[in-house]
């Protein structure tokens, strides 16, 4: 059984409330953040290890340091509650059952960065966890642990939850400043970084959720005690949003180091596949993150295990490895489409193109399409290598990563499964019709 | 058209839009501008009439532009009128493993309309959305605030049932919960 750090009272009743939270610990870290001063927590926060927990992994605590202190502009600390990678869904997990551990870790890194008014930018439709978020915050405030001199610590400070209006692309860094600023959620030309001129042209450090809340067991732990879970320089704890064809979905806080086959056929996680199936693939860290085979997802070239770990799970580079991302980890069984799957990530990449960058806008439309046209029965082995063309023009040729998103995805279901686009090509009939009638009430097809 | 524009918050929603943009440091009231398409979505029956967004924008004192560039960006701002309950299913690779197209023929067929239309009677308007962060309980769909989970067909009949019993507008949320 992994440490939890995040996860451990989440099933305590009644622990969305502040007195629930409090009784079990909550708030402490705050107090002894206060009593530390701002470049000590940095300094806990960089020992830590700890990397951002939203999929591009950078160091939390070297983000914090890059801040630009001006004299007389304020600084902000923007949390990133925009969860939208397909496979991912911890952030909202935990943002509704424990909203003051989110509200705790933003209080203390705003005081460890010397923000006085920081926000929470969550996607629009989770409009109830909004709800749930301000409620937490109303009590905070009429606790005296938000506001003027919190814990009378001689610190102010104010925490306002922003919402958006359904855009993926808000997740990325600058597109949510943008969208803050009540713009389109167009990303931004770095440099400058929003560590120097960020919200409002003002000095912004942006962190995923799970990054913000991860700094609570930081500051009560110390860094150096966090960091001696986990393998090398993969530390801590990670949230594993598991979904697909597993006997037991939901959110699992492991310790980075566990093995991918223990994560998905231990009974305390996955559960193994579900109806008795085989495994066939996995996409290990949100839609974006190359999609491996049963084999390569399992054991590394060398044979040896693969880990739940940045490291392992990018072992081989992009020939035979992957990447931990955000850690939507989403299991395909063997009766799966890869084609169809890799259709609806591509629809979805063509929907969230912010449109700025020709190569994304475009490509993103042309992957889609000619997906379609596969799935369609209508595919040429030269579509085939037309996709493969497009994608490898997309990657490293936008503004943001979301063309590295759309691309990987097409580039990896080629790489590893190309006999499966073949066959579809040569053979239509042998195209897979989806019927999921067994499962939606044993209904037989004919309904449709 | 600014000077032919009739629509007005209620005194609750213009109360919640005032209490919005003091969120935001002064001058920077643009911010507010998401969090009000959505008081104005609420309030104007469902949808973004220009009107609707004129009259944001003279609460921003900003220019209608800069209220229709951001309106047509974003996926929940309806830019038609929408019936009032609108049903919205994620049909992204997780939900698609779980037999979220089948959800959606199985509504189709039900409302005898196709994904992206309105009933005649105005009651619903079905839409396929993009991942909702729901993946670990797929199927799934949204009506108003409220995800239903873990969808089977039988449930997806009990829940449109419902919808008819009960007309719930889709965000009343904005203007009827207490907002600080």
């Amino acid at each position: 059984m992994g440490r939890k750090l995040l996860t451990e009272n989440i099933n305590v009743p009644g622990i969305q409330s502040l007195d629930v939270y409090r009784q079990h610990g909550g708030y402490e870290g705050l107090k002894i953040a206060l009593g530390m001063s701002p470049d000590a927590i940095v300094e806990e926060v960089k020992k830590s290890g700890l990397r951002g927990r939203g999929g591009a992994g950078f160091p939390t605590g070297m983000k914090w340091s890059f801040l630009a202190k001006p004299d007389g502009v304020p600084r902000h600390l923007v949390c990133n509650a925009d969860e939208s990678e397909p496979g991912t869904f911890k952030d909202r997990y935990m943002m509704e059952r424990i909203p003051h551990l989110l509200i705790e870790g933003m209080a203390i890194g705003s005081f460890a960065l010397g923000a006085n008014t920081s926000y929470i930018y969550i996607r629009g439709e989770l409009l109830y966890v909004f709800h749930i978020l301000q409620k937490a915050i109303d009590d905070a405030y009429a606790a005296g642990l938000l506001g003027k001199n919190i814990m009378g610590s001689g610190f102010d400070f104010d925490l306002h939850v922003h919402c958006g209006a359904g855009a993926y692309i808000c997740g990325e860094e600058t597109a949510l400043i943008e969208s803050l600023e009540g713009k389109r959620g167009n990303p931004r030309i770095k440099p400058p970084f929003p560590a120097i001129q960020g919200l409002w042209q003002r000095p912004t450090v942006v962190n995923n959720v799970e990054s913000v809340m991860a700094v609570v067991p930081i500051v009560k732990m110390g860094g150096d005690e966090y960091a001696k879970i986990g393998v090398g320089k993969s530390t801590g704890t990670k949230l594993i949003s598991a979904c697909g064809h597993i006997n037991k979905p939901g959110v699992y806080e492991i310790e980075l180091g566990l093995p991918v086959e223990e994560f998905i056929y231990s009974d305390e996680y996955c559960g193994g596949i579900r109806n008795g199936k085989a495994l066939k693939a996995v996409v290990a860290g949100g839609s974006s993150v190359p999609i491996l085979p049963k084999d390569l997802i399992l054991k590394l070239s060398n044979g040896e295990p693969r880990l739940m770990t940045y490291e392992s799970l990018s072992d081989g580079g992009f020939i035979t490895g992957t990447m931990l991302g955000s850690g939507g980890f989403i299991v395909m069984d063997e009766d799966t489409s890869v084609v169809k799957n890799l259709y609806t990530f591509s629809r979805f990449y063509h929907h969230e193109s912010c449109g700025q960058c020709s190569p994304c806008r475009e490509g993103t439309g042309w992957m889609e399409k000619i997906l379609h046209k596969i799935l369609d029965g209508h595919g040429t082995l030269e579509d085939v290598d037309l996709l493969w063309d497009i994608q490898s023009k997309i990657e490293g040729k936008t503004i943001c990563p979301l063309g590295e998103a759309a691309a990987w995805p097409v580039a990896s279901a080629i790489r590893h499964f190309r006999s499966e686009f073949e066959e579809y090509v040569k053979n239509p009939s042998s195209i897979k019709k989806d019927n999921h009638y067994y499962r939606l009430n044993n209904i037989s097809p004919e309904v449709a | 058209m600014n000077n032919e524009n009739k629509l007005k918050f209620s005194d609750d929603a213009l109360a919640l839009a005032q209490r919005m943009i003091k969120r935001y440091p002064e001058g920077k009231q643009k911010s507010a501008l998401i969090p009000l398409l959505h008081v104005a979505q609420a309030e104007f029956g469902g949808w973004l009439s220009s009107d609707a967004m004129d009259y944001v924008a003279s609460l921003l004192d900003i220019t209608s532009i800069e209220v229709y560039e951001v309106a047509s960006f974003y996926s929940m701002f309806n830019l038609k009128p929408v019936g009032k309950c609108v049903i919205e299913v994620c049909h992204t690779g997780p939900c698609w493993l779980l037999g979220s197209d089948d959800i959606v023929k199985y509504i189709e067929k039900k409302l005898s309309i196709k994904a992206g239309q309105t009933t005649a009677d105005g009651m619903f308007t079905l839409k396929t959305v993009e991942c909702l962060a729901s993946c670990g309980t797929a199927p799934m769909m949204q009506i108003g605030d409220t995800y239903h989970e873990n969808l089977t067909l039988s449930k997806v009949d009990d829940i449109i049932h419902e919808c008819k019993a009960t007309v719930v507008d889709h965000v009343t949320h904005w203007s009827k919960k207490e907002i600080k």
